[in-house]
């Protein structure tokens, strides 16, 4: 049967997603935020989802509609601060105990992901080393410097944001919309992206940033 | 005697940056370094969500809302520029490809500890991003920061109180009223606002201080901040 990558809908899309879920979620400085797939998400309604994304409370995300709807466990960011002086849904929850937070400094954060979808169970990195946010990890010396042993980060869903795509599921981002959406995609049993256009011919092999082979869904969303 | 603005300390920093560097300007203070570069430098800025060779803010009618920094501000290209994804960005971070990142702070230790992410507010969450691979993994780590606190209490100090980013890993620091770089013997003073005597600096300062033999007035052109 011939590959066909492309789906109707979002809710097409995400309709096995159960409870418990692991899902990541592009986008980070404003750029590759899949906001039309995790409204989709939120409206489907599975519950207790470990949320693996860079910011619980960016203002161009709609992340903070699935932690609204009462439907996320955890939170594994780099960066949990709200906008403002009041304290955001996310933070509110935090505070009160409802919801769990891992914060791990960003690049860490990258490299986890990208080892889950790598074969890498866990590596050793300087980061954090002498941290709070480290503090009962492993510690081994290299060359007499320190290093921290960090464990592989996989997921159940990988939703991503894309400027274009073909039917193979081949993937173009336009500017800084890339950041996690490629290491995402890799690391999730099932990695669906949105995208501008889907064009009806095949991608120039040149302009493909990440290959089909890792994404099993692609929704044209339009703008 | 009047101290440096927030935009004469990041005047300050540029004078440093050297011809055909990677740099990595942090939120707030630093990224306006990228404003006063000497005109004979040609630099790439890395914006560690993976833009390398970050150029001036677009202008109001050219922003495209994809084209971003790591500061969620809408910036253009330099001629060369390119963007990677972030586990690549963060592998150029670590791998210690970034010659110098400057970075605020809240405290610097004499040793060098920096703590630069969480202030512990109350009512808010921890917000760490790329500054922990960014301090502990750029070639060089400089801060831009106010000398005391706005209670008047000393930033530099022999130890951080709040929670530290990396342990030993900045090498120089500039504030409104002094270049300071951290030795292994720990604090030593390259530049002092000029008419500051070393005492007044002592007093302001949470650590031991040394003045270097060559010592120099620290001045800055007249810079106005923005109303």
């Amino acid at each position: 049967m011939p590959i066909d990558k492309r789906s109707v809908s979002p809710a097409e899309a995400l309709a096995d997603v159960a409870d418990g879920a692991t899902v990541f979620i592009s986008g980070f400085g404003g750029a590759g935020f899949p906001n039309v797939l995790i409204r989709a998400l939120r409206d489907r309604g599975p519950k207790d989802l470990t949320l693996v994304v860079n910011s619980a409370t960016h203002r161009y995300s709609y992340t903070h509609e699935l932690i609204e709807a009462g439907l996320v466990r955890k939170v594994i960011c780099t960066a949990a601060r709200g906008h403002s002086k009041e304290p955001s849904p996310f933070e509110r929850l935090w505070m009160e105990g409802k919801i769990e937070l891992e914060c791990v400094p960003q690049g860490t954060f990258a490299e986890r992901i990208r080892a889950g979808g790598a074969g890498i169970p866990a590596f050793y990195t300087p980061v954090g080393f002498g941290t709070e946010l480290t503090r009962g990890k492993e510690v081994r010396s290299f060359d007499g410097c320190e290093y921290v042993l960090e464990q592989a980060i996989k997921g159940d869903l990988a939703l991503v944001r894309a400027d274009a795509a073909d039917r193979y599921g081949n993937l173009a981002f336009r500017y800084a919309q890339i950041n996690f959406g490629p290491v995402m995609a890799t690391a999730a049993r099932l990695a669906v992206a949105e995208v501008r256009a889907v064009l009806d011919e095949p991608m120039p092999h040149c302009r493909v940033q990440l290959p089909g082979v890792y994404v099993d869904c692609v929704v044209a969303v339009g703008v | 005697m009047q101290p440096l603005n927030r935009l004469q300390t990041a005047w300050r920093a540029a004078q440093d940056i050297g011809d055909g560097m990677l740099v990595n300007l942090g939120l707030g203070m630093p990224v306006h370094v990228a404003d006063y570069l000497r005109p004979d430098v040609d630099v790439f800025i890395q914006s560690e969500n993976g833009v390398i060779g970050a150029g001036p803010l677009a202008a109001p009618d050219r922003i495209d809302t994809d084209l971003v920094d790591a500061g969620s501000r809408r910036i253009t290209l330099r001629p060369g520029a390119s963007i990677v994804d972030s586990s690549w960005s963060f592998a150029m971070i670590r791998g210690g490809h970034i010659d110098v990142t400057i970075l605020g702070a809240f405290e610097v230790a004499a040793n060098g500890d920096l703590a630069n992410w969480d202030m512990r507010l109350p009512n808010k969450g921890p917000l760490v991003g790329g500054a922990m691979d960014l301090a502990a993994c750029a070639r060089a780590v400089w801060v831009i920061m106010e000398h005391v606190t706005r209670k008047g209490t000393p930033r530099l100090l022999e130890r951080c109180t709040l929670p530290l980013t990396a342990v030993r890993c900045v090498k120089r620091v500039y504030t409104d009223l002094a270049v300071i770089d951290i030795t292994s013997a720990g604090m030593m003073v390259r530049e002092v606002l000029a008419g500051m005597s070393e005492a007044d600096l002592r007093e302001r300062t949470g650590a031991p201080l040394t003045f270097a033999p060559d010592c120099r007035p620290l001045v800055a052109p007249p810079i106005a901040l923005p109303d």
